[in-house]
């Protein structure tokens, strides 16, 4: 074969295989797109068909109406979206102290935001539990929504760091000079510039605390308090059995649908910030 | 005020929302759980110091330990050996100046970002052993699948298969990044000289991206280690045990046993595998990741 040729056999083999890969690891995407919309009859069977015939859009309505699904959304949110502007604006604001200002003992304390990192919150969540206990805050959104508040999180204020150290200290010293206070520095000037890295870090924030399972788990009791995650896990042991029981998968099915469209949605439309936020992530090492 | 104590008294000023959260929630805590950990402590009686039985009865005395520590190694050894070699696969793939990268890379990187509780569902659903569209796959081509998550040897192949869905996420990214990253004449100088791909692989591409490879594998154990919904919604730890997972252990004894004091001594021991384990991967670094230039 001329070189040519084999470049374009090779290429084509490439893009191929790629086309397979993607598709392969959507599949378990789509049989569960797929089983939501079907009847009963035709999930418990061997032939069970990709495209639904009928298609039962009425799943998805029924899932509504067999649990408080709205109120699961509702929570969902609120435990989402509150931890992520504290987090975010908390780990900005120490971001900030470290990157611009100089006070003893820096570098140990940023030593130790990093090690912080390593402990699996195994180790802390007892005593934890026991503080929230003792304030009376069991069943409330409490213990999901203040931590956040406090420093932001570990990588959050390194990956924010990172960024501060990109922008000219230059442009500090000229403000100052023009009479602005540290606040405003960082409100008018740096804020404004680090919009991309402030991006990345609410959109990683965001995701991890709509995943996040453990703590709602750990807190939260009754029902109307529960986010999708708790929500989902009720409507499996009540209407799935616990190792996938045959009795509703067509339902769970669309309430997992239901669940993951936030985190798709965000990801579509920014995934940029997605991608920034992982690589720059690597490059701790 | 002198200018330099104005700007430390800022500095930590803004710093001190983490100097708060640090000592309310992890250093205080730390401290507590180890005290714990040397205590009989059931929730509703105050903690009892019984000095190291509870490690005493953990290392010699407790079927369960041993089991989730076998399960979470074995889980963790088959998920990040196939997972790393995977994504690098994938990334391997995508750096081939591939037109429509990201497409392939979103294709890639969508099955991370379902929720775990969802993901967890969802491959219940694909693992069933009747209607689940692996077996039924399976027995196209004349194999009869096992039953999976019902099967004490099969459930936790299955863990770690589910655990393969996210090859192409964050993990690959930064191997791709990774490989990015080396420079392009090196490949041409090699070219020049003839060099097949698997040299080219063996001595370019894998000395230069070894520093990516060694953090996913590090931080990889580290997150493996802690596995938990998935065997929490999927198995409940079953079959007779076979998924109980370390972290699953220590939140049935601390959330569903209230034993306070023996979940805090799990933790720490948990604690300390994971660090020695990191440690012993940073000292095993020096013999194959390349820093260059050093």
């Amino acid at each position: 074969m001329k070189p040519r040729r084999i470049y374009f056999f090779s290429r084509s083999l490439l893009y191929i295989f790629l086309a397979f890969a993607g598709l392969l690891l959507l599949i378990p995407l789509l049989w569960a797109l797929s089983t939501s919309f079907k009847e009963p009859s035709q999930i418990y069977t061997e032939h069970s068909p990709w495209i639904p015939k009928p298609i039962v859009w009425e799943n998805y309505i029924e899932v509504w109406r067999a649990l408080p699904f709205a109120t699961f959304y509702i929570n969902s949110l609120i435990i989402t979206v509150i931890p992520t502007l504290g987090a975010t604006l908390s780990a900005l604001l120490v971001a900030y102290g470290f990157a611009r200002f100089n006070f003893p003992l820096k570098d140990i304390f940023f030593y130790v935001v990093l090690s912080t990192m390593m402990i699996p919150p195994q180790v802390t969540i007892i005593p934890v539990f026991l503080i929230f206990k003792n304030l009376g805050w069991i069943d409330t959104f409490y213990p999901l929504i203040i931590p956040s508040f406090l420093g932001g999180g570990a990588f959050n204020i390194f990956l924010l760091r990172q960024f501060f150290m990109t922008i000219p200290k230059e442009l500090d010293d000229a403000a100052k000079i023009d009479g602005c206070s540290s606040f405003d520095i960082l409100w008018k000037i740096l804020i404004p510039l680090l919009k991309p890295a402030i991006t990345t870090v609410a959109i990683l924030t965001f995701i991890g605390h709509w995943n996040d399972f453990m703590g709602p788990l750990i807190y939260l009791k009754s029902l109307q308090k529960y986010p999708l995650a708790l929500g989902l896990r009720f409507f499996q042991t009540h209407f799935g059995g616990i190792v996938g029981g045959t009795a509703h998968h067509n339902l769970l099915m669309a309430a997992s649908i239901l669940s993951l469209i936030p985190c798709f949605v965000l990801f579509i439309a920014a995934q940029k910030y997605f991608i920034q936020g992982i690589v720059m992530s690597g490059l701790k090492q | 005020m002198k200018p330099k104590k104005r700007e430390s008294i800022l500095g930590y000023l803004y710093i001190s929302p983490w100097i708060i959260g640090f000592l309310i929630f992890t250093a205080g805590p730390m401290m507590a759980s180890i005290y714990f950990s040397f205590c009989d402590y059931q929730l509703l009686i105050p903690p009892k110091w019984v000095g190291i039985s509870n490690y005493i009865r953990i290392f010699f005395n407790d079927q369960l330990f041993l089991k989730s520590l076998w399960n979470t190694f074995y889980y963790t050894v088959g998920s990040i050996t196939l997972g790393v070699l995977g994504s690098l696969f994938l990334a391997v793939l995508l750096n081939q100046r591939v037109r429509g990268e990201t497409i392939f890379r979103s294709m890639f990187y969508l099955p991370t970002l379902t929720p775990a509780v969802a993901m967890a569902i969802l491959w219940g659903w694909l693992f069933n052993t009747e209607f689940g569209l692996i077996n039924r796959t399976l027995s196209k081509i004349g194999i009869q699948g096992p039953a999976w998550l019902y099967s004490t040897e099969w459930v936790i192949p299955a863990f770690i298969i589910m655990s393969l869905w996210g090859i192409g996420g964050s993990r690959m990214i930064i191997l791709l990044a990774g490989l990015q990253g080396i420079p392009q004449e090196l490949y041409d100088a090699a070219e020049v000289d003839g060099v097949n791909w698997w040299t080219r692989l063996r001595y370019i591409t894998l000395p230069l991206l070894s520093p990516s490879i060694f953090f996913v594998i590090v931080t990889g154990i580290i997150g493996s280690f802690q596995i938990f919904t998935a065997s929490y919604i999927m198995t409940g730890g079953g079959p007779a045990n076979a998924s109980l997972f370390y972290v699953l252990y220590l939140y049935r004894n601390a959330f569903e046993y209230f034993k306070m004091g023996y979940a805090s001594a799990l933790a720490w021991i948990l604690f300390i595998i994971i660090i020695t384990l990191t440690l012993f991967q940073f000292k095993l670094a020096g013999k194959w990741v390349y820093y260059g230039g050093q």
